[in-house]
């Protein structure tokens, strides 16, 4: 993949000036917001539902230490065994490492954003082993060759004619077919042999309960299920964000999440797996782990308003709600996560270096942090991370801080900042500027005024009108 | 590993800012409750909206009533709990018919391809329902394991209406469930299904394609 920022341009252009991703997006999310705000029809009610679920969250967050330790207890006891990873180097490996003692040459995927963090798919690729992505987004992708465009329905930027297309290129002996039902049962019939061939499955996790040393699974095809229960190893991979304490914590989380994120009430399945196969048991896999993942989260953590992204329970609604991401799509962001949270939590994971401009993707219109079911301050945060995108100080708590800076554009905001301090200067060019009649267009101004219209500035200064208008009176 | 234990466990605690537990208030969802009537023509309309068939009949009649819908269905071979009450009744009422009975009292490994392609339903037990969002609660184990409810491509499930709880929140605390988990709880509410294409709605993916509730009094 580019390196986000590079290209980000390019991009946005490319992906505004192809009408099939503009109508794909907009019919989707058109429809997404719609769905959402039918199943809160009260406000009150979301209120402080919203208020409930940020507090589960925060309080998470603000004893987070002690509830991984608790987590890591109860899940031992439980049987499953936990695993922790720095990086996505080290969660790889760990993940490698089970495969191999289980000699396993197949695995099968629910879909989790993280391992899409881990490129867990690619990495095992290099060592012989096949991971299918099995949730019918993902599978779709997959075989596209592509990366979700976003996160809660990864295929939403291909409409039924181009999936049709892809499953005639791709698949032996399937023909071209416009129409979701078919093609959904041949993506089916296709994966239910692969459950069976697979050794390990892989899943996210959407809660982790550190009380009982539960972890959560929502989803609606069933394939989590058959993932988290067919192979004999379930491995769940997952950040060290995602922990709750107490079993209740998760009830307000879970009228959220599905209501947010595509305005379902509940999805299809809630799976609360504590544990592998027990004595007695018929089915299961017989050994679960569960890997957590810090890749930048701790840092993320050390600064309490930072702190905030990690609330987020990946409903995907401020990417829904979001007029660039509507526009652009979730490709063009060039990161695992896309929309709006993505802006904030890529500079994060990957650094200001090659995830800074992300930030400024955004028309802070604040749709993001009205609809977020968890009250992350996402506009603030924006202008935040817009911030330690160009900070220079060195005091910054975030990686590759100010490496957007331009010289050029500091020095115009440092005249700026002098002619605003100063009476003389910003009287004499507030009557240049009037006596031009224009401002030039010329560098960055040039590109700006190629869609709009440059400001005129009035024959005379508002200082000189009023001035006028005095003496006349 | 554990080196990465403790460098994490140590960043998180050199940052913490304060370890103050924030209170949660959960009376927005205690306070969501539906009198008996109204608790089943919600759970029922819930249900049938995404797609599930519920049958309102007694505790009594539902065998009847399953041998009935088995054989609208087509249903050759029903995958049932081994010894259970729900399992015994089943088998007691299908036994005069051509529909054949399959317990699940061997371990998955023994006959999974079996139970993946040539049953055509099973049948559960919920330990109760959801009125809020029109849910089955399931609790898993020796004799009804995980796959009873997600491998055969039609799901009966018989519930007593007497064990319906408003909310998830009350169903948890009424069962004790913060004391311990059992190894696999699961809500169910509907079948299987996905939009992954075009926003459109299909029913039966990768588990039941079908799900069927006999509610009894």
């Amino acid at each position: 993949m580019d390196k986000p920022t590079k290209q980000f341009h390019v991009r946005i252009q490319k992906a505004l000036n192809d009408p099939q991703i503009r109508a794909n997006f907009r019919r989707a999310m058109d429809g997404l917001m719609a769905k959402r705000a039918k199943v809160f029809p009260d406000p009150g009610e979301l209120e402080r539902l919203r208020d409930l679920g940020a507090a589960v969250r925060r309080n998470a967050l603000a004893r987070l230490p002690e509830l991984l330790e608790q987590l890591e207890a109860r899940c031992t006891a439980n049987g499953i065994q936990v695993h922790w990873a720095e990086t996505v180097d080290e969660a790889n490996r760990i993940v490698l490492d089970i495969c191999r003692r289980h000699s396993a040459r197949a695995v099968i995927k629910g879909k989790s954003m993280v391992s899409e963090e881990m490129e867990l798919n690619h990495y095992l690729d290099g060592y012989g082993i096949e991971a299918l992505e099995a949730d019918l987004g993902e599978y779709i992708v997959q075989l596209a060759g592509q990366l979700p465009s976003h996160i809660v329905m990864p295929a939403i930027h291909m409409n039924t004619r181009q999936i049709a297309e892809l499953f005639a290129d791709k698949l032996d002996d399937v023909g071209y077919i416009e129409d979701a039902e078919e093609l959904t049962a041949v993506a089916r019939g296709i994966l239910r042999r692969k459950f069976f061939d697979a050794d390990v499955g892989v899943s996210g996790v959407n809660f982790a309960v550190a009380e009982t040393g539960s972890l959560v699974l929502i989803e609606n095809e069933g394939n989590g299920r058959l993932t988290t229960t067919t192979p004999p190893v379930h491995i769940a991979v997952t950040g060290i964000e995602k922990v709750v304490e107490k079993l209740e914590d998760v009830t307000p989380l879970l009228s959220l999440l599905p209501r947010s994120a595509t305005g379902q009430n509940v999805t299809t399945y809630v799976n609360m797996i504590s544990g592998p196969r027990r004595e007695g048991e018929r089915d299961g896999p017989r050994e679960v782990h569960l890997v957590l993942l810090d890749n930048g989260r701790t840092r993320t953590h050390a600064d309490p308003d930072l702190r905030q992204t990690l609330q987020c329970i990946r409903c995907g609604a401020c990417m829904n709600h979001c007029p660039v991401y509507a526009r652009i799509g979730g490709h063009a962001y060039g990161t695992v996560y896309p929309g709006p949270i993505g802006e904030i939590l890529m500079p994060q994971i990957l650094g200001c270096e090659e995830a800074g401009a992300l930030p400024g993707a955004s028309s802070l219109c604040g749709a993001c942090g009205e609809v977020c079911p968890v009250r992350i301050p996402i506009p603030k945060m924006l202008v935040r991370l817009r911030r330690e995108a160009v900070d220079n100080t060195g005091a910054s708590p975030v990686k590759g801080a100010g490496a957007q800076r331009s010289f050029a554009e500091a020095a115009v905001w440092k005249g700026w900042e002098k002619v605003h301090a100063s009476p003389a200067l910003y009287g004499l060019s507030m009557r240049t500027a009037s006596a031009l009649g224009r401002l030039p267009a010329l560098g960055p101004m040039k590109t700006w005024a190629s869609v709009r219209e440059v400001p005129k500035p009035a024959e005379k200064t508002l200082h000189q009108q009023l001035a006028e208008r005095g003496n006349s009176r | 590993m554990s080196t990465a234990r403790e460098n994490i466990l140590r960043r998180l605690r050199d940052s913490r800012e304060t370890g103050v537990p924030v209170p949660r208030d959960f009376a927005v969802i205690e306070e969501r409750r539906w009198t008996q009537d109204e608790a089943v023509a919600r759970f029922t309309e819930l249900m049938r909206a995404v797609n599930t068939e519920v049958h309102e009949t007694t505790r009594d009649a539902w065998p009847a009533k399953l041998v009935e819908l088995c054989t609208a269905k087509q249903v050759a071979r029903l995958c049932v709990a081994g010894d259970t009450p729900v399992g015994k009744a089943a088998r007691a009422a299908l036994l005069e018919t051509p529909i054949e009975t399959v317990a699940y009292n061997r371990d998955f490994e023994a006959w999974r391809d079996e139970l993946f392609f040539q049953v055509d339903a099973g049948l559960s037990t919920a330990a109760g329902g959801i009125v809020e969002t029109g849910s089955l609660f399931l609790i898993t184990g020796p004799d009804e394991p995980r796959q009873l409810s997600l491998a055969p491509p039609i799901h009966f499930v018989v519930l007593s209406r007497a064990d319906f709880a408003n909310t998830l929140l009350e169903m948890l605390r009424r069962h004790g469930l913060a004391a311990g988990m059992p190894t696999n709880v699961l809500l169910i509410s509907g079948p299987s299904k996905t939009s992954d294409i075009e926003q459109t709605l299909v029913y039966g993916v990768h588990g039941p394609k079908q799900l069927v509730v006999l509610l009894t009094d």
